[in-house]
C-alpha cells in the first residue's frame, strides 16, 4: 500500500506540471502485444469510462469483460447528461487554454483536487472531441460548418461542445458503439443483466468478481488479472436525486469493505437547476441543465408578500414589476451573475427560500425567466431580417424560434413534467442532488490503495475538488476511460504478464461467493414489515436534511444516530419478497439500500470532520459574515480517505495532503 | 382518481401468464404512470404479494429502458413520450387501464412485463459503428459538416433503442430502430467511407434475429416517442439496394 501511518501519497511523478503526463506516458512500463493476449482485464460498468475504457482496453488486444446490471451497455446513466462537454479548444479564440482548463477546474473544485491530475485532464481534453467526431457524435455546428460551442457556471470563456440537449446519450453512443464494434471482434466479452455483488482479493491484489445473474440470480465467480469499476456515483443516497433511478453505491462499497478507501465522501454537488418536488410519491427530481442559465434570469419577488400572493396562486411571475423582482444571483455577484458555479447558486436560492421569497407551494422554489432573452433575441434576428420596427409579438414570435432552436427539448420535457409553459412563464426551479465528487481514493495511475483495484468516471474521487463545474464530468470519465486508464493500468499489469489466468475454483472466490450469499440469505431471513424502497426513502430525508446544502456539527452527530437506528430498523424489519434464483427487482433493491445505509454514515463522518466549508460542503459555523463560504487551508487542504472497519467501528481516517505549486489558493470569489 | 389496472403476469419465459386485475385509489394526476406503478408494488408489497416486474431507469425519456403496452399502445396514448413521462393526468378517473409487456418474437417475455431486447444491440454489433480507434482521431473541426447534414444526421441519432417501433408493427419489423442508424451514420462524411458494409450486415443481423418484414404500414413512426421519421427506412433501402449491386463484402 502507499502509506506511511496514515499519510496516503497519490503517487504523482516528479517535473513540471505542463510536461508531468507526456513525460511520465512515454516512460510507463508497457505491456507487449503477445503477453496483452494472456491478460485478462474486468470493467465494470458502461457508463461514458466504462464503455470508452472496455472499448479501448479491447483495441489494444487485452481480454477484456465487461458487466453491467442493464439490460443493454447503451442504457447506463451517462445517456441523461444533457449540457455538455468541455474542453480547452480555444476554437472561439477567446484566451482558453490548457491551463486556463486545469486553472479554472482546480479554483472551481475550491483547491481540493491534486493538481497533476486536473492538469492532465485539460491536456487531453481536447482529443476526446477529436475522438467523438470521429465516431460519428453529431455535435451542435454553426453555417460555416465548423463546431459551437457554450458557456457553462463557473467561467469565462466558451468552451462547451453540446449535441443539442443530448450531449450525454450522443457521447455515449459513441463509446457504445465502439464497445459493440470490439464484443463483435470477440475482444469484449459483454455480460448485461450483472450485477457485481463482491470484489474478490488475491494475495492482497483485486483478482476477481462475483456478479449476481439477474434473470436466474446465479452468483457467478469471474476472475480476471485487474479490475477496473466504472460504476457511477452514489447520489441516490439522497433517494430522490437526478441520477437515474438504479444508479447506486453497492460496486464501491463491495471495495470498501474489502479495504479500498472511500474519500471525501461528503463532496456532493446540489445542481441548482431542477424542477421542485411536488409530492411524497416522487421518485426522482429532474434536472433542466445548466446550460440555460446562459440565457435564464434567477428571481424571486423581492417583496414578501409578493411571494406568498404567487405561492398561494393569487398571482403568477408575470404580475410582479420588474422593480419588485430581486434577480439575487446578479445582485450578489455581478461579475459572473447568473453564471456562478453550482454551489454559489444552488446555496443563493436556498437562503432566498429560508427568507421566505420561495415561490412554490413548499416555499422552496426560485424563477429562472427567459423573457429578457427571447426579446433580445427576437430583436436581434429582426434586425438580420431587415425588419424595421417590427411589433412586439412578432419580436418575440422570433426571440422565441431561437431559444426553441437552442433549448427546445428541455422546455418541453419541463412542460410534460409541470405542466406549464416556460415560453409564456418564467420556469420554477429548485436545486437537486446531481453529482459526487467524492468516490473511490485512486492514486495519478486512477489505482485505489488495493493493488489491481481501479476505479474510473464518477466512481472516484480524482478531479473536482470540493464543487464540479458544469459539463466536466463527461470530460473527466471520457478522459479516464479512452486516454489515462489504458496506458496507466501498464503500470501494473507489466509486473502480472506471467500470472496465469485466475482460476475461479480457488478458495478466495468460493470465500467472495459464500459471502455474497449469506448477505441474501440475511436479508430473506429477516421477513419483517416494510419495503426496501420505503428504508431508502427514509435515509434520503436524513442526509437531505442534516448532509445536504448546509450542514453544522449538531446536526451531523444527529443523523449519524439516525442512520444507525434505521440501519437496526432495517435488519430487523425489511420484508423481501420473492426468493433469491430468479428476477427478483426488489432484492437488487434490498441488497443496493443497505450498501447505501453504509455509505451514509461514512459521508456523515466526513462531513462532521472537515471542520471548514470549502465548495458544496457548507458547514455553517464556517460562514464569512455576508454568508459565504470560509475554507481553512491551513488545516484542511487534504482529501480524507476513510478506511472502513464494518459498520460498527469508527472509520478510520488517512489524509493524502494536497500541495499546490502552480496555483495560488485564493478565496473563491464570483463577486 | 381510482383505477382499476389489468396486468400481465408472467412468472418466467417459459411460464405462461395471464392478466390480474387491481384496482388502486388515491392516484394523484401528476404522478407519472410508473410513479402510479410503485405506488401499486408498495400496495402489493405491504400486502406480502410478489410485485410486478418492470423495467425503467432514467424516467426522463432517454435511457430507453422503459416499455410496456398501455391500452393496446406501446409507451401508452401520448404522442412523442415514453411510458415514464406519461403523467396520471391523461387518464380519467374510473378509467380500466390494460398494461402488457410488448409482444414479439424477437422480444421473449422474461418476467411480467420485462422482455428481452438484446437483438437490438446484436443488430448494433453487426455494424452499427465507425470502425476508428481511439488516438486515431485527426483534428475535430478538419472535417466541416454542413449544419442542416449535421442536424439531420442528429435526428436520426436520438433513437433510444426502446424497441416500442417493433412492438406497434404488425410485422414485428425492426426496420426503424436499425435506418435511424444507418441513416445517422451514412449521412455524415465520417460514416461514408463503411456504409456498404454497415448496412448489408446490420440487415443480415436483423434477419437473422427473427424480425418480421416492413410492409410500410408507418405505425412504427406513429408510436415512436422520439419522433424517428419512416424516411429513414426509405434512406436505408435505397442504400441496401447500391450496396447489394455494388459489392459483396459484408462480413
Ligand atoms: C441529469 C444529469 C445531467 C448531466 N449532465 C451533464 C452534462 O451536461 N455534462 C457533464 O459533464 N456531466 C453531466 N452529468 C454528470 C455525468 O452525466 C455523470 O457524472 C457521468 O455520466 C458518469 O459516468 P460514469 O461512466 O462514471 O457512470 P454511469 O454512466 O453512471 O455508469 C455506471 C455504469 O456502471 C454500471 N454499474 C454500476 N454498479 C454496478 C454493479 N454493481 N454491477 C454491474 N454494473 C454496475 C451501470 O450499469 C452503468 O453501466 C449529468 C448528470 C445527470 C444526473
Ligand atoms: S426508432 Fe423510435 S421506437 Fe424504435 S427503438 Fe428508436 S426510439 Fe424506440
Ligand atoms: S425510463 Fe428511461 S426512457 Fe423511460
Amino acid at each position: 500500500m502507499h502509506m506511511d501511518n496514515l499519510n496516503l501519497n497519490g503517487n504523482v511523478p516528479s517535473g513540471d506540471l505542463a510536461d508531468k503526463w507526456t513525460t511520465y506516458r512515454s516512460t510507463l512500463p508497457l505491456v507487449a502485444p503477445n503477453n496483452k493476449l494472456k491478460i485478462e482485464i474486468i470493467v465494470v460498468g458502461t457508463g461514458l469510462a466504462g464503455a470508452s475504457a472496455a472499448a479501448t482496453l479491447g483495441e489494444l488486444g487485452y481480454l477484456v469483460k465487461c458487466y453491467t446490471f442493464h439490460d443493454s451497455p447503451r442504457r447506463a446513466h451517462s445517456i441523461a447528461a444533457q449540457g455538455g462537454i468541455n474542453a480547452a479548444k480555444n476554437y472561439r479564440n477567446d484566451g482558453d487554454s490548457v491551463f486556463r482548463l486545469f486553472y479554472d477546474t482546480i479554483k472551481g473544485g475550491d483547491y481540493r483536487s491534486r493538481e497533476a491530475n486536473v492538469y492532465r485532464l485539460a491536456e487531453v481534453s481536447t482529443s476526446i472531441i477529436d475522438q467523438a467526431v470521429a465516431q460519428g457524435v453529431p455535435f451542435a455546428r454553426e453555417y460555416g460548418g465548423l463546431l459551437d460551442n457554450r458557456s457553462f457556471g463557473g467561467v469565462q470563456v466558451s468552451r462547451t461542445f453540446y449535441a443539442r440537449g443530448q450531449t450525454g446519450q450522443q457521447l455515449l453512443l459513441g463509446a457504445y458503439q465502439s464497445l459493440s464494434r470490439q464484443i463483435a471482434l470477440g475482444n469484449v466479452k459483454m455480460f448485461t443483466r450483472h450485477e457485481m455483488i463482491e470484489l474478490v482479493l488475491k494475495d492482497g491484489k483485486a483478482r476477481g468478481i462475483i456478479a449476481r445473474n439477474l434473470l436466474t440470480g446465479e452468483l457467478e465467480k469471474h476472475g480476471a488479472h485487474a479490475v477496473v469499476l466504472a460504476t457511477g456515483g452514489y447520489g441516490n443516497v439522497f433517494y430522490l436525486s437526478t441520477n437515474a433511478m438504479n444508479c447506486n453505491v453497492t460496486a464501491a462499497m463491495r471495495a470498501v469493505a474489502k479495504g479500498a478507501f472511500m474519500a471525501n465522501p461528503c463532496f456532493t454537488q446540489i445542481h441548482p437547476t431542477c424542477i421542485p418536488q411536488m409530492g411524497e410519491y416522487q421518485s426522482k427530481l429532474t434536472l433542466m441543465s445548466e446550460s440555460l442559465r446562459n440565457d435564464g434570469r434567477v428571481w424571486v419577488p423581492a417583496k414578501k408578500e409578493d411571494a406568498k400572493a404567487i405561492r398561494d396562486g393569487v398571482k403568477t411571475a408575470l404580475d410582479i414589476p420588474e422593480a419588485d423582482r430581486d434577480y439575487f444571483l446578479e445582485r450578489r455577484y455581478p461579475a459572473f451573475g447568473n453564471l456562478v458555479p453550482r454551489d454559489v447558486a444552488s446555496r443563493a436560492a436556498k437562503t432566498a427560500c429560508d427568507e421566505g421569497n420561495g415561490i412554490v407551494p413548499t416555499g422552496l422554489g426560485v424563477f429562472l425567466d427567459f423573457s429578457a432573452a427571447i426579446e433580445r433575441y427576437g430583436k436581434s434576428k429582426a434586425n438580420i431580417l431587415g425588419l424595421s420596427n417590427p411589433a412586439h409579438a412578432k419580436v418575440i414570435e422570433l426571440g422565441e424560434k431561437v431559444i426553441e432552436e437552442k433549448y427546445g427539448n428541455l422546455f418541453e420535457m419541463y412542460e410534460k413534467i409541470s405542466g406549464e409553459n416556460p415560453y409564456k412563464f418564467p420556469m420554477k426551479i429548485y436545486p437537486a442532488v446531481h453529482y459526487t465528487m467524492g468516490g473511490l481514493w485512486v492514486d495519478y495511475n486512477l489505482m485505489t490503495n488495493v493493488p489491481g483495484l481501479f476505479s474510473i468516471g464518477e466512481s472516484n474521487f480524482s478531479d473536482h475538488g470540493a464543487n464540479r463545474l458544469g459539463a466536466s464530468a463527461l470530460m473527466q470519465g471520457l478522459a479516464d476511460g479512452y486516454f489515462v486508464l489504458p496506458y496507466t493500468i501498464g503500470t501494473f499489469l507489466s509486473e502480472d504478464i506471467s500470472t496465469p489466468k485466475l482460476d475461479v475454483h480457488a478458495p478466495e472466490f468460493t470465500a467472495a461467493a459464500d459471502l455474497a450469499k449469506q448477505r441474501i440469505d440475511k436479508l430473506f431471513a429477516i421477513k419483517g414489515k416494510q419495503s426496501a424502497e420505503s428504508f431508502h426513502r427514509r435515509l434520503g430525508k436524513i442526509i437531505w436534511e442534516y448532509c445536504g446544502m448546509s450542514r453544522t456539527a449538531e446536526g451531523l452527530t444527529s443523523a449519524r444516530q439516525q442512520v444507525r437506528a434505521l440501519r437496526d430498523e432495517f435488519y430487523a424489519d425489511l420484508y423481501l419478497p420473492g426468493v433469491a434464483n430468479d428476477l427478483n427487482p426488489e432484492l437488487e433493491k434490498a441488497l443496493r439500500v443497505a450498501d447505501f445505509i453504509d455509505l451514509g454514515e461514512i459521508m456523515v463522518v466526513d462531513a462532521l470532520d472537515r471542520n471548514e466549508s470549502c465548495g458544496g460542503h457548507f458547514r455553517e459555523e464556517y460562514q464569512t459574515p455576508d454568508g459565504e463560504a470560509l475554507r481553512r487551508d491551513d488545516e484542511y487542504a487534504y482529501v480524507s480517505a476513510w478506511e472502513f472497519k464494518g459498520a460498527d467501528q469508527d472509520p478510520i481516517l488517512h489524509k493524502e495532503m494536497l500541495h499546490f505549486d502552480n496555483v495560488e489558493l485564493k478565496t473563491r470569489s464570483y463577486k | 382518481m381510482k383505477l382499476t389496472l389489468k396486468i400481465w403476469r408472467q412468472p418466467s419465459q417459459n411460464v405462461k401468464g395471464k392478466f390480474e386485475t387491481y384496482s388502486l385509489d388515491n392516484v394523484s394526476e401528476h404522478m407519472s404512470f410508473l410513479e402510479m406503478l410503485d405506488v401499486l408494488n408498495e400496495k402489493l408489497s405491504f400486502e406480502q404479494k410478489v410485485p410486478i416486474a418492470f423495467e425503467h431507469d432514467c424516467r426522463e425519456g432517454i435511457c430507453g429502458t422503459c416499455s410496456l403496452v398501455i391500452n393496446g399502445q406501446p409507451h401508452g396514448p401520448l404522442q412523442g413520450t415514453t411510458t415514464c413521462q406519461l403523467h396520471m393526468r391523461n387518464f380519467k378517473d374510473g378509467e380500466t387501464i390494460v398494461i402488457e409487456p410488448y409482444r414479439a418474437s424477437a422480444f421473449p417475455v422474461l418476467k411480467d412485463l420485462s422482455v428481452d431486447r438484446g437483438a437490438l444491440d446484436r443488430i448494433i454489433q453487426a455494424g452499427g459503428f465507425i470502425s476508428v480507434s481511439t488516438g486515431q482521431a485527426q483534428d475535430a473541426n478538419a472535417i466541416p459538416i454542413e449544419k442542416d447534414v449535421a442536424s439531420h444526421a442528429f435526428d436520426a441519432a436520438t433513437c433510444i433503442g426502446c424497441g416500442a417501433c417493433v412492438a406497434a408493427c404488425p410485422n414485428s419489423s425492426a426496420m426503424l430502430f436499425t435506418s435511424a442508424k444507418v441513416a445517422h451514420l451514412a449521412l455524415l462524411p465520417q460514416g461514408k467511407v463503411e456504409a456498404q458494409k454497415r448496412v448489408l450486415n446490420m440487415v443480415r443481423q436483423m434477419d437473422l434475429e427473427n424480425f418480421g418484414n416492413c410492409s410500410n404500414i408507418t405505425a412504427c413512426e406513429a408510436e415512436c416517442p422520439k419522433g424517428i421519421s419512416v424516411s429513414n427506412i426509405a434512406l436505408m433501402n435505397r442504400e441496401f439496394l447500391s450496396a447489394s449491386f455494388s459489392s459483396n463484402d459484408a462480413n
